[in-house]
């Protein structure tokens, strides 16, 4: 194996790994708080790609443009905690299934007609385009750059719950919901603005894959399940689990598309080795997720309490 | 899922017109016998799912995946008689009854392995698992180039019957609605044996009935195999309705049109999810109509519709139709209490 073709690959594992970090975080935080299971993060995700391509269309700026489809997604997300969710805490999981589940249909059908059935692009600005040479080997700018503003969305996160009377208040929810009402936060308030923030992150991660690959409908389901793989992998209602997990699923994945076929190539010949490779590359997340559950049911680092 | 003698009058009667529609519609214009067959096979896989999450309380998103293993096998059969080769030394059977056979033994064979793996969590987690394990089959036979990968495979003949050509479409839909008579005497029995009565009141009091003793893993395990099988034999059936398999049909939006159709019928009832089934794909046929006679154009978008639809289902219904149905009689419909989650 080329160990420049494994450092990009790697390199390609962690920028995934940070997306899924910004989808598990918002995601992780609901069920933690809430117990809430909320398919439409994935439409999140999929509303800031487009809002953000389309607001860098119109006004030809990059930064203004993604941070207001952030605003702008999360502000959807305060509208859907405030209408659907808040309806549904207390339900059994099947209503919140079915809730968000009919939100799917509602936003993958609104993009449709506003924006049309075709695929659009959101272009990166021209300081993010080019490549840049690591040990030899280039890399795109954009990649290295979606992979330092996840990490800083990471930390940033991490100061908000570690460091902060907000990031107080959710472990405390999240710990013992009743108690920190009895105690006088309004906890209704205190789950929309998390709902918020989730979608905001979502967004963020939204627009960065719109920088790298075409923004589409169905975009937003397709991440959503890996996200799902994570959160289970990481332990439901973590933090740190959401950030384990997501790069372990990350590098997973891009390691598994990029070696099995040439792993699987020592032993069988070189087109089945291709033909299978393919085929069963995309399962690898599913294996790693499986036998998480089988040795470890509650995740790699599950929420305490 | 009451028994036939304890059912309510208008639930007899929903049941009746359910059933008398479905027999009779070889007599309609040939639209309205398709939508038919499309009503029966629904409501088997419907039922079927019923089978895990209301009867056994296990909320699966993932049935959309035996529905394709059982559709694939009827593709994978095609591919291989028309090439007239072989698979792994086998000649796959182009006959309805080992397809199905094959169907039920690869869906639960595959439920057995994930349900061991996912049943190991509960609530939410299991949701998510069972939708990540469909995924997978997904993601595996779209990248199946063998058998046509993303596009799927076009079906020219549909598979040979025992006794009956099953070509003629009211051959073909009457054995349908036969598969779909005998699940439904089958799934009588199951919820009324000791098996059904254990997962039921494990699904209700889950501390109690492991007190007593049962294994409840092993019990939803089991359960969960069935309503696998099941829903292949349903798989089976809609491939040959449609002369069309592909990995749409393995597509999470396929596992939450069949929770739709579950907890629109009233779950852990069986018959309402039929019925439930029925009311979906009417709706799915006419919605879009109704919406273009309101606005020329509007129904292609008719989702934008069943959105909201559904969102103020999950917020409005408590027990769904046919329970509704025996109202003012206790008994007649199981209902079930939610759960405290406090």
């Amino acid at each position: 194996m080329d160990p420049l073709l494994l450092l990009q690959q790697t390199l390609n594992g962690l920028q995934l790994g940070v997306m899924l970090f910004l989808m598990a975080a918002g995601l992780t935080l609901i069920f933690g708080i809430m117990d809430f299971i909320n398919l439409a993060h994935g439409a999140f995700y999929m509303l800031g790609a487009y809002l953000a391509a389309w607001l860098a269309g119109l006004f030809d700026a990059f930064v203004p443009s993604v941070a207001v489809a952030l605003l702008l997604t999360a502000i959807v997300g305060f509208l859907v905690e405030l209408v659907v969710a808040r309806e549904l805490y207390r339900r059994d999981h099947l209503y919140q299934v079915l809730a968000t589940f009919g939100l799917v249909l509602f936003f993958d059908e609104l993009v449709k007609l506003l924006f049309g059935p075709q695929p659009i692009f959101l272009e990166p600005p021209p300081w993010l385009e080019g490549q840049v040479e690591l040990f030899g080997a280039p890399y795109p700018v954009v990649r290295l750059a979606i992979i330092a503003t996840g990490l800083a969305s990471a930390v940033f996160l991490w100061w908000l719950i570690a460091r902060t009377r907000l990031g107080m208040l959710i472990r405390a929810g999240a710990d013992n919901r009743e108690m920190v009402q009895a105690l006088g936060v309004d906890i209704a308030t205190l789950f929309a603005l998390v709902f918020a923030l989730g979608a905001a992150f979502a967004a963020l991660a939204g627009a960065m894959a719109g920088t790298i690959v075409a923004v589409r409908i169905g975009m937003g389901e397709e991440i959503l399940i890996l996200t799902f793989v994570v959160v289970v992998v990481g332990g439901i209602g973590s933090i740190r689990g959401a950030f384990v997990g997501a790069l372990l699923v990350g590098l997973v994945d891009t390691w598994g598309r990029a070696l099995l076929p040439g792993l699987l190539g020592l032993v069988f010949e070189r087109s089945v080795a291709d033909a299978a490779g393919a085929a069963l590359a995309p399962m690898a997340i599913y294996v790693l997720m499986a036998l998480v559950l089988a040795f470890r049911p509650q995740g790699l680092l599950p929420a305490r309490g | 899922m009451p028994r036939l003698r304890e059912l309510a009058p208008l639930q007899t009667l929903a049941l009746a017109l359910f059933f008398g529609f479905l027999v009779a519609a070889p007599l309609a214009e040939e639209w309205l016998l398709k939508l038919a067959t499309r009503m029966a096979i629904f409501a088997m896989a419907a039922a079927a799912l019923d089978l895990a999450l209301g009867v056994g309380g296990m909320v699966s998103f993932g049935h959309a995946a035996f529905l394709g293993l059982g559709a694939y096998v009827v593709g994978i059969a095609f591919v291989h008689g028309f090439e007239g080769s072989t698979l792994a030394g086998f000649e796959p059977p182009a006959d309805i009854w080992r397809q199905m056979l094959i169907a039920m033994l690869a869906a639960s064979a595959f439920a057995l392995v994930t349900g061991w793996v996912s049943l190991r969590t509960r609530g939410v987690a299991f949701i998510m698992i069972t939708l990540a394990f469909a995924q997978m089959l997904y993601w595996f036979f779209v990248s199946l180039r063998r058998y046509q990968g993303e596009d799927g495979i076009a079906l020219w003949n549909r598979s040979q019957g025992l006794f009956v050509d099953l070509e003629p479409q009211p051959n073909f839909h009457l054995f349908a609605v036969l598969c779909l008579l005998l699940f439904t005497l089958l799934a009588l029995r199951l919820y009324h044996s000791r098996f059904g009565r254990v997962l039921r009141a494990a699904r209700d009091n889950e501390r109690r009935v492991s007190a007593l003793g049962f294994p409840i893993v092993r019990f939803r395990l089991v359960a969960y195999g069935i309503s696998a099988a099941a829903t292949a034999v349903a798989g089976v059936l809609l491939a040959n309705a449609t002369w069309f398999v592909g990995p749409s049909y393995l597509s999470w939006p396929v596992s939450g049109q069949l929770i739709v159709m579950v907890v629109l019928g009233g779950m852990g009832t069986i018959f309402g999810p039929m019925l439930g089934a029925a009311l979906f794909v009417l709706l799915e046929q006419f919605l879009p109509d109704l919406l273009d006679l309101l606005e020329p154009g509007a129904g292609e978008h008719w989702k934008l519709v069943l959105g909201p639809l559904l969102v103020l289902l999950a917020l409005r219904l408590r027990r769904g139709l046919f329970p509704a149905l025996a109202r003012g009689r206790p008994g007649a419909g199981a209902v079930l209490p939610e759960v405290d989650r406090g």
